[in-house]
């Protein structure tokens, strides 16, 4: 289980400090799917990072089964199955995708098991294992080569921070199929979704929306998910590309 | 053949990944001396006369062979100069394999020189691989300045592979080249400094005839409070088309002067330049630490990646 206490952030901004995460207490339970939504700038990738060690809290405590790891580095939380795919990833010269495969796999990762993650995430397995996490690839190809790290690491909570970021139509859906699986292959595996995007809050079990630092509302998705739709919070695929009309 | 001790093996095996005698052509150089030599039916090497060094002639059309010259200095205080000629017939396919490591437990400076001259023949491909490594914790330097020239005939490829990953010093690395219509050279430096080290890597090329081409690329890294200078230029007086780059990794108080330059004496020489010198960014050690690494292991992997 996932627990945060009374957790606070604040960052410099220029003279004055930004409170980013304000007094912010919640608790998300072992095999949940939890999408966390909310308007920009209310505190999501934050919350995230926090979890994940990235970013230290100023105020408060994080729990993960009952042990704090507020104080804890980001190794040691990885090491106690904290998982984290990035919003934007990030690039490396000369490290090739079955090298960061291995990594994540913290083992001689085989070169079919590695293919099975990259076809996971839709990708042609002989065309990019060899290949070099470096600018050559797209923006689209680097995100599911993200994902495809925390799928390689059988993680014990997984963060996901904006998935369908660049990420094509295509490719969303079969984005949710991959939660999807991620969620019937252990049912313990807990997994936390930061998105804006309606069918992705459609397959929660849990939604969580923050504003101003704040728990805004948290409830189950039939408590949660009428209520959003058709605001910025729930939006359809096309939103981002049409506006306002593109909402479902 | 001289039997070699195991710090010689030791160092034979960094430079040339080799654990014994190598199959096919070859001239082993210990302390000085030559320790065994080997050529075969298309591959014939002779010791000079004048000089310290070997002249090592290739048949035309000799494929799929290969010559390894692996120099071990592990005797503290030795300094030589050594002269390696390299005749590559027409039409040949070879790989030649060079390198030395240097073990210098002692107080005295251990230095080697070597002076590599390439003659490609028309239509050969070469592959060339050389690496240099520095071990043994001794007060005395481990000192290498090779120099290599290239003279490729018209239609002929060389690959080079220089290494220098570890331990050694001091090093000035001078490597000319010059092409004939139709040449193309590839060139894949890795260097790597730490400690209190200095190298400087110049590289002069010279796309003489129309279709030549060159592609000199090296990766480095500064660690510690080592220095690196870095001069890359090519010179265009034909047809050509021409590439360098000069990219780095800077850590700690290394620094590092990255130089590439073009000169163009042809309107038709098409040459491009590119250089970057940076720390590795905290994003990717946050990267590979969320799968699991320490900070210093995260920073192994991107290094060892960078300069795989």
């Amino acid at each position: 289980m996932l627990e945060l206490r009374n957790v606070c952030f604040s960052a410099d901004s220029g003279d004055s400090t930004a409170e980013i995460i304000r007094d912010l207490s919640l608790t998300v339970r072992d095999g949940s799917f939890t999408v966390i939504t909310g308007p920009n700038g209310g505190g999501k990738s934050t919350l995230a990072k926090l979890i994940a060690g990235i970013e230290k809290t100023t105020g408060g405590q994080i729990l993960w089964n009952g042990t704090d790891i507020t104080d804890m580095s980001i190794t040691d939380r990885a090491r106690l199955g904290i998982g984290f795919a990035f919003q934007q990833p990030v690039r490396f010269k000369g490290l090739t995708v079955l090298d960061l495969l291995r990594i994540a796999a913290g083992k001689t990762l085989s070169v079919s098991d590695a293919c099975e993650y990259l076809s996971t995430v839709g990708l042609c397995a002989k065309d990019y294992i060899r290949r070099e996490v470096n600018a050559s690839l797209s923006g689209g190809e680097l995100k599911r080569i993200e994902i495809a790290t925390v799928l390689a690491r059988n993680v014990q909570l997984a963060l996901f921070d904006e998935p369908e970021a660049g990420i094509d139509l295509w490719s969303f859906q079969n984005l949710i199929r991959i939660f999807e699986r991620l969620r019937e292959s252990d049912k313990s595996r807990t997994v936390i979704v930061i998105s804006h995007q309606e069918r992705i809050l459609n397959i929660a079990d849990e939604i969580i929306v923050l504003a101003d630092g704040r728990v805004k509302q948290q409830g189950t998705r039939s408590e949660i998910l009428p209520s959003l739709i058709g605001t910025e919070y729930a939006a359809g695929t096309c939103y981002k590309i049409t506006g306002e009309e593109g909402q479902a | 053949m001289k039997q070699m001790d195991a710090v010689q093996k030791r160092l034979l095996q960094e430079v040339a990944d080799l654990h014994d005698i190598p199959e096919g052509a070859y001239n082993l150089r210990a302390n000085g001396e030559s320790v065994g030599r080997q050529s075969t039916a298309n591959i014939e090497i002779t010791p000079k006369t004048d000089v310290s060094g070997i002249d090592i002639r290739i048949k035309d059309g000799t494929v799929r062979e290969s010559v390894h010259i692996p120099v071990v200095l592990s005797e503290s205080g030795l300094k030589e100069v050594v002269y390696n000629d390299f005749y590559v017939g027409d039409d040949c396919d070879v790989l030649i394999v060079a390198g030395c490591g240097i073990d210098n437990c002692g107080t005295q400076d251990s230095q080697h020189d070597g002076i590599h001259r390439f003659h490609v023949g028309k239509r050969s491909k070469l592959r060339y691989v050389e690496k240099h490594y520095g071990s043994g914790d001794g007060a005395g330097k481990r000192l290498l300045n090779p120099v290599t020239e290239v003279y490729m005939d018209e239609g002929s490829t060389m690959e080079m592979e220089m290494v220098q990953i570890k331990g050694v010093d001091s090093t000035e690395r001078k490597t000319i080249a010059e092409l004939k219509a139709d040449a193309k050279l590839i060139v894949r430096e890795r260097l790597m400094t730490h400690g209190e080290q200095s190298a400087s890597s110049i590289y002069q090329v010279s796309l003489n005839g129309d279709g030549s081409s060159a592609d000199v690329v090296s990766r480095s890294v500064a660690r510690d409070r080592s220095y690196q200078k870095l001069d890359m230029c090519i010179v265009g007086n034909a047809a050509c088309s021409g590439h360098t780059e000069c990219d780095s990794i800077i850590m700690d108080s290394g620094r590092i002067l990255a130089v590439p330059s073009l000169e163009a004496n042809s309107v038709d020489a098409a040459l491009v330049h590119e250089a970057a010198i940076g720390k590795i960014a905290g994003e990717q050690l946050v990267k590979l630490m969320t799968l699991g690494l320490t900070e210093q292991e995260a920073e192994e992997q991107i290094i060892n990646g960078f300069l795989k």
